[in-house]
């Protein structure tokens, strides 16, 4: 009954007003000493896919734990549907949850899995028996309801868990790296289904995951996160296109960006013999005088080629590696005494040793200040 | 040059020859002598062993020998409750010290050192606690309940839970070390997920935990039990058996048929006994244990 | 219709109360338990430092008024069993002479026995693996007798070199498991380059598998050391009375039917024989959990 009045509650508020879903306020947490989350604060809207990104250990799954409060915080707070939920219960907070190693209770059947916390709850047996039987037809399991885990492949596994947390009937998913464990194939399906269950549903939904590719496909809003911090928020095409600094920069897209030293004095920007005049180039923050710079160019926004025409610059390479991948060629040259990739056309005949002549366009460059390492 | 191929026992020949103290000890003395025994204690053997064959009076001998009765009765009731208060206590122990509690390593260290010591050790220092006169009846009494009595070493009708209080101090520890690597090796997702299911933390202990423990507690029964067959110094050393014979146990009555009354073949048939009543517990368990691995 | 309510100025940590009632069973529970286990030992000690008179007026948890070491020299050097009274110092001896070899007899076995069977198989291996893994259920009552024709056969019985035999023996089970099990989950690939290496049976036993096995070989250790000094059983049958281990001993001097009954003395021998085992418990730590552990759960 309890639980019942809680999503009540929660359906209401949600109703009434345009607040954020979730809400982070100065969020701190350490383990003894370790501070792990540092004075975060994150909104996120009601029906936005919010995917976590980083790499391993930089506080993904704390953050996530917080927010369905399976640790306690050190400092800060967390609104859910604009109720402050920092000391509920995870059960009262109105989320579902499904993890990485699915998590499911291996002695019981699908069904089992599914009804248990509700029929805990005190759910009448009627309700418990049509949520799961809706869940169960959204996910596609119903053959599979009499079954035990142990009789299921890990993509029905990961399904099933995701059906616990359907059934709570909640307005935030959280998911912590709920693919990590399939194999590349079903981990691309999966993908799609749960880009589908979010039209469907409309629910909140935050998901950690250290896989870029998995984070751009389904993400309304990208958080990348570094050492408990989060270092740029945005769009897939933000965090792609206009890095906040060189740490995203280097993180996304594959194969990585390129990176070259310069010096950017008015809008003459000047790297590796070459000088470029950028005042097309969208400052966020225009700067006085001279500044070392770090300028970042991405291996597939190189021009070669008839288009050089619109170039700014143009420059020779030597290709020393070609590395051929059927729908692309991506060729590993040396610039500045630094390593260079060029993504080329897969049908472009090329072999080691070539001259490469390469051009760049001014509005693809990425320009970061070489001491804060900041976008400029 | 070696043109034809080696004879196959001789490949890896050193392997085998250094295998043979591991062979000759599973040959002669696990099957050999255990066979040996069984064969024995059919014949008329009372010295010495004799080859005179006389079917299974030793057996009729034994189960109609007061003695026998009685460690028989003792070790039912000795082994019945020593399974469930080492499987409770080392269970209840186990998720106790898996509450992320402070000192956890200090009281882990307390329980088990029992576990370190002998039973004969053990046997010497319950003999000494629970003495009439000088250990817990005594104490109680002084602090005023004049009429107190726990007298478990001198009374022939409970003497036998005397040696299980002994016997669950030595070895609950134990089994609670292992309940607790069982519970450590469970997913910590799982504890997670139950959270957010809103289920209390006892009835997941008892819905979730415990069925995916099955493993861990038929390891630590099969451990428990045939440990129990074996209990022979523990009593040796707190009891010697008595008073009288009233905490007998088969282990005893083996030791003592063979070396003391000088009676082989009623010692050949009792330890038969035991070995059957370990195979009556080993067999089943085993074929569930092969049963699981072979279906994955 | 309780409705939940959330604090609206809820920040940090959620504010526990020490005093909870979970945490009220918790702990007292966990102080009963404790004082289960421990008060045991603390008995012990207080009665071995007591004199006689002090114990027959007080009671056994009371801590002794004077201290006294004398039931600790009477009971290691001048105790009686039957006519012999030398204490337990020759008991003591006699179960180091036992411990040495046994142990490190039975460990150079079953480590090779194991290694055998983990990286070299051949036919059978598996088959006696098994039966002497089974062989470990059986009681030991059943081999007893025959064992001592065997030993009397090869004129081991009733001599030294016959219980270091016994106690070989009787640790194959558990210390070969222990050593297959570990020798099996190192990489293979290890063994393998070092066949293409060109080195042979002892050479890949020796110069690779040992030095990387050294916490298994100290599990074993720990196990055998204990196991070995806490025998009574294979003592009493396999040696001869100038030979008995400490245990026998103890339970010979602590049980003598003659003579009034000294507590203290008692005591005390309890804890000198208890000693080893405890030291090796105490020092040994993780690894001891680890040791009986490992031989159990991986049975
Ligand atoms: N229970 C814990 N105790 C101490 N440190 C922890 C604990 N859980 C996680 N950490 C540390 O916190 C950091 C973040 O962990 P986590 O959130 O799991 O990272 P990820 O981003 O890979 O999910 C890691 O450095 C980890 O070592
Ligand atoms: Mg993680």
């Amino acid at each position: 009954m309890k639980h019942e009045t809680a999503l009540h509650n929660l359906d209401q508020t949600a109703m009434t007003a345009s607040q954020p879903s979730v809400s982070i306020k100065e969020l701190d947490l350490s383990f003894g000493a370790v501070d792990v989350l540092k004075g975060l604060n994150l909104d996120i809207a009601a029906g936005e896919f919010l995917v976590l990104l980083g790499s391993s250990g930089c506080g993904k799954s704390t953050l996530l734990s917080c927010i369905a409060g399976l640790l306690d915080l050190t400092d800060g707070q967390i609104f859910i549907n604009g109720q402050n939920v920092t000391w509920a219960e995870p059960s009262e907070r109105g989320i579902g949850m499904v993890f990485q190693s699915y998590a499911l209770y291996p002695q019981m059947t699908v069904e089992g899995n599914l009804g248990f916390g509700l029929r805990n709850a005190g759910v009448p047996k009627a309700e418990v028996k049509e949520r799961i039987a809706r869940a169960a037809k959204i996910l596609q399991i119903e053959p599979l309801l009499k079954r035990r885990p142990a009789a299921l492949s890990g993509g029905q596994r990961q399904r099933v868990a995701i059906g616990r947390a359907l059934v709570r009937d909640v307005d935030v998913f959280l998911f912590d790296e709920p693919l990590s464990n399939l194999d590349a194939k079903l981990r691309a399906d999966l993908r799609v289904e749960i880009k589908l269950l979010h039209q469907q549903l409309g629910n909140t939904m935050i998901y950690v995951t250290h896989d870029q590719v998995e984070a751009m496909t389904l993400a309304d809003r990208i958080a990348i996160m570094k050492d408990g911090k989060i270092m740029q928020l945005g769009t897939p095409d933000a965090v792609y296109n206009q890095p906040a600094n060189r740490y995203v920069a280097e993180f996304i897209g594959a194969p990585a960006m390129n990176f070259v030293d310069g010096k950017l004095s008015g809008t003459k920007l000047s790297f590796a013999d070459l000088s470029v005049d950028v005042a097309d180039y969208p400052f966020q923050s225009a700067p006085g005088g001279d500044l070392n710079v770090t300028v970042g160019l991405r291996p597939e926004h190189l021009i070669v080629g008839t288009d050089q025409l619109q170039s700014a610059a143009t420059f020779e390479l030597t290709a020393e590696i070609v590395e051929p991948m059927g729908a692309d060629t991506l060729v590993w040259s040396t610039l500045d005494g630094r390593r260079f990739r060029v993504r080329l056309d897969g049908q472009t005949k090329i072999s080691a040793g070539d001259t490469l002549s390469v051009g760049i366009a001014v509005e693809t460059l990425n320009i970061f200040n070489a001491a804060t390492e900041q976008r400029l | 040059m070696q043109t034809q191929r080696p004879n196959a026992l001789f490949r890896n020949l050193t392997a085998k020859i250094a295998a043979l103290p591991m062979i000759a000890t599973a040959l002669f003395v696990f099957v050999g002598c255990t066979l040996w025994t069984v064969y024995y204690s059919f014949t008329k053997s009372r010295m010495l062993p004799s080859d005179k064959w006389v079917g299974l009076q030793q057996y009729e001998r034994l189960w109609n020998t007061p003695k026998w009765q009685i460690a028989v009765e003792n070790l039912l009731i000795f082994g019945f409750c020593m399974m469930i208060l080492s499987l409770v206590i080392g269970f209840v122990l186990a998720a106790l010290l898996d509450q992320k509690i402070r000192f956890e390593n200090t009281i882990r260290t307390i329980i088990l050192y029992p576990f370190a010591l002998s039973f004969i050790v053990t046997g010497l220092i319950w003999q000494w606690v629970l003495n009439p006169d000088f250990g817990i009846q005594q104490v109680v009494r002084d602090l005023g309940w004049q009429s107190f009595e726990f007298n478990p070493l001198f009374n022939p009708d409970i003497v036998i839970y005397g040696v299980l209080i002994a016997a669950v101090w030595q070895g609950s520890g134990f089994i609670m070390v292992v309940m607790l690597a069982g519970l450590r090796g469970i997913d910590e997702e799982i504890w997670k997920a139950a959270r957010v299911d809103g289920i209390p933390r006892w009835r997941t202990y008892v819905f979730i935990i415990i069925p995916m423990m099955r493993p861990v507690f038929v390891t630590a029964l099969v451990l428990i039990a045939s440990g129990i067959i074996k209990v022979y110094d523990l009593v040796k050393a707190q009891t010697n058996g008595g008073p009288g014979i009233s905490s007998e146990v088969p282990a005893k009555y083996v030791i003592d048929m063979m070396f003391g009354n000088q009676n082989l073949g009623q010692g050949f048939a009792a330890s038969t006994m035991m070995l059957l009543s370990v195979a009556v517990i080993l067999i089943p368990w085993a074929y569930l244990e092969f049963g699981r691995k072979k279906h994955g | 219709m309780a409705d939940i309510s959330y604090p609206t100025d809820a920040r940090g940590a959620k504010p526990r109360r020490v005093m909870t009632k979970g945490n009220v069973i918790l702990w007292s529970t966990l102080a009963v338990i404790l004082a289960y286990y421990a008060l045991p030992l603390y008995v012990m000690v207080v009665t071995s430092l007591k004199g006689m008179p002090e114990i027959r007026m007080g009671n056994i948890f009371s801590p002794p008024m004077e201290i006294t070491f004398d039931a600790w020299h009477k009971a290691a050097f001048t105790a009686c069993t039957g006519l012999n009274c030398e204490g337990l110092s020759r008991g003591f001896w006699n179960s180091v002479e036992i411990l040495v070899p046994s142990t490190i007899l039975s460990i150079a076995m079953a480590s090779i026995s194991g290694y055998a069977i983990a990286n070299w198989r051949f036919k059978g291996s598996e088959v006696f693996f098994t039966i002497l893994i089974f062989g470990a259920f059986i009681p030991y009552q059943v081999m007893i007798y025959p064992l001592v024709i065997l030993l009397r056969e090869i004129g081991l019985f009733g001599s030294l070199w016959g219980l270091v035999l016994v106690h070989t023996v009787f640790g194959m089970p558990i210390l070969t498991l222990l050593f297959r099990n570990y020798f099996t989950s190192l990489p293979e690939e290890l063994f393998k380059a070092a066949r293409v290496d060109g080195a042979g049976f002892w050479g890949i036993f020796f110069r690779v598998l040992v030095p990387m096995s050294l916490p298994i070989f100290m599990v074993a250790l720990i196990l055998q050391m204990t196991g070995i000094w806490n025998d009574f059983l294979f003592g009493v049958i396999y040696t001869r009375p100038d030979q008995y281990p400490m245990t026998v001993q103890l339970n010979n001097i602590v049980n003598a039917v003659q003579g009034v009954k000294e507590y203290n003395v008692n005591m005390a021998a309890t804890l000198l024989t208890g000693i080893v085992p405890l030291t090796i418990y105490f020092v040994s730590g993780k690894l001891f959990v680890r040791g009986i552990a490992a031989g159990a759960v991986k049975g």
